[in-house]
């Protein structure tokens, strides 16, 4: 099979030593196996996430979306921008479309990227991993690559907002979206297309100035996957694997539960279902292990 | 900051409405609201704010100015895009909230102890740094955002979970010195800086 190539939006929370630094080398093992080569936008920033609004107004927030959108044009001509990064997704998207529909706010966007040599022409289509992998590869074409089937794993598909909303994926519903269902069943895992807390907000950057917040909804998230019988939760986006793994021991804390559910991305299920090995799954960027794909990566 | 809200006190004295949709993000669509409650009931911190959507938007229509630029409400959006997908009329209602705080806090009306609204500005203070975030340095300005001690106590409240990121390699003590950053970080401020002087000079045309 020829290699698919796109231009590559990697994030922040994925270089090395950030928070989500093991989605990205799951993310790697993952296009290994499914011959997708990630070009990298060379020299790319921030997106401002859905956060940056504060200090950052309208023009000045398009402004960074439009830098990467310019770089990409530039150095990787012809290739759909793909981000794995819900966040990065939605920002680069949203700039792309917004720039698209106003001509004033695009012509004072290109006034400020002059400043640093660039010209967004706007025209890339920005994909999620998500869309590359339902609508350019196929649940077809990634069940023929299993190795390892998740055997007897039963596995909550935590969509979240961002991934799901307001673009999605096509064909899904925002309601109740069931492609990670269908993809873990692709990869021979029992999924739960009945998860109530599917679309559920885990409080996104609030969980970080407003945790409690945050954490009653997370609660929530994690109850219902218990309520399932769930051994794991798997999520698409690197604020939502954040917010529900990483806060256990505090909910735990403060509502006398005693949760300890992994939560992992879909490229973590797909690196081990096609046999690679723990490390390169980045099965220890678990803080919660997922044991029961560790020892599927040791057979 | 203070003479940019008198300004436009003075220039839209007659309609609250008009200077939302000069001047807010996405601001035009306020009156497309019809007032169904769609978004009020779907926001997963309705139980926390006063003000849902629907009622921003009525009270911006009603000229309730100073209401509905000091509310906290527009700084408990989590930007879940919950109420966009569903409203009945296709408001960007996520983008006009956010939209609002930022014009509350270009005119110095933003809540001062709004934990969203600080956080908000050191994440964007962080990124214009070296052009991408730098999650140690804005995680520890986050809990130092009190001050001193209530930074200490935050920190230690935090240490397991900080451990945890160590230890898995997401998180790295290294960030403090430098850590990562764009290669042309003065490009990358340049356009930066002039996209807000743009948006500074047309907002503050409008209030001439």
């Amino acid at each position: 099979m020829a290699k698919r190539e796109y231009s590559f939006y990697p994030g922040c929370s994925s270089q090395k030593g950030a928070s989500s630094s093991n989605y990205l080398i799951s993310v790697q093992t993952m296009c290994e196996e499914l011959d997708i080569q990630l070009n990298e936008i060379p020299d790319w920033n921030c997106c401002a996430a859905s956060i940056g609004y504060a200090g950052g107004g309208e023009l000045p927030r398009l402004t960074l979306s439009a830098r990467n959108i310019a770089l990409s044009e530039q150095h990787n001509p012809g290739q759909d921008i793909v981000a794995t990064c819900a966040a990065c997704w939605l920002s680069t998207r949203e700039a792309q479309e917004r720039l698209h529909e106003d001509q004033s706010l695009l012509a004072e966007c290109n006034t400020a990227l002059a400043e640093a040599g660039l010209k967004l022409k706007g025209e890339v289509p920005i994909k999620h991993m998500a869309e590359v992998l339902i609508e350019d590869i196929g649940y077809d074409a990634i069940k023929a690559k299993v190795k390892k089937p998740l055997e007897g794993i039963k596995i909550a598909g935590y969509v979240g907002c961002q991934t799901n909303r307001p673009f999605g994926i096509a064909g899904e519903s925002f309601e109740n979206p069931v492609y990670l269902d269908k993809l873990v069943e692709s990869l021979g895992g029992d999924s739960i297309p009945d998860y109530e807390k599917k679309v559920q907000c885990c409080g996104g950057a609030l969980a970080f100035s407003e945790p409690e917040k945050s954490q009653e909804m997370v609660k929530g998230i994690i109850e219902a996957a218990y309520d399932h019988g769930a051994d794991m939760i798997v999520t698409p986006c690197p604020v939502c694997q954040m917010n529900v793994e990483v806060y256990q021991d505090q909910i735990n804390a403060t509502y006398g539960t005693k949760f300890k559910i992994p939560v992992v991305y879909y490229s973590t299920l797909m690196a081990v279902a096609y046999g690679r090995s723990a490390k390169d799954a980045a099965l220890n960027g678990q803080i919660i292990p997922a044991k029961q794909l560790e020892a599927l990566a040791a057979k | 900051m203070g003479d940019l809200n008198q300004a436009m006190v003075e220039k839209y004295r007659s309609s609250f409405l008009k200077e939302v949709e000069a001047n807010v993000e996405e601001g035009e669509w306020v009156k497309m609201c019809m007032q169904c409650g769609v978004c009020a009931g779907s926001c997963p911190l309705g139980k926390h704010w006063e003000h849902s959507p629907q009622k921003i938007f009525m009270m911006i229509r009603a000229g309730q100015r100073d209401a509905v630029l000091q509310s906290d409400s527009m700084w408990m959006c989590t930007s879940c895009y919950n109420c966009i997908v569903r409203c009945p009329r296709q408001l960007p209602i996520t983008h006009i909230m956010h939209g609002l705080a930022h014009y509350a806090k270009r005119l110095g009306l933003a809540p001062k102890t709004n934990p969203t609204a600080k956080f908000a500005q050191l994440f964007w203070d962080n990124l214009v740094k070296k052009g991408r975030v730098n999650e140690l340095k804005l995680g520890l300005s986050l809990y130092f955002m009190n001050g001193f001690g209530e930074g200490v106590k935050t920190s230690l409240k935090m240490k397991d979970i900080g451990l945890g990121m160590l230890k898995t390699g997401r998180m790295n003590p290294m960030e403090m010195l430098g850590g990562h950053a764009v290669k042309d970080l003065s490009g990358f401020q340049k356009a930066i800086q002039k996209a807000q002087e743009l948006e500074d000079a047309r907002i503050s045309k409008h209030g001439a």
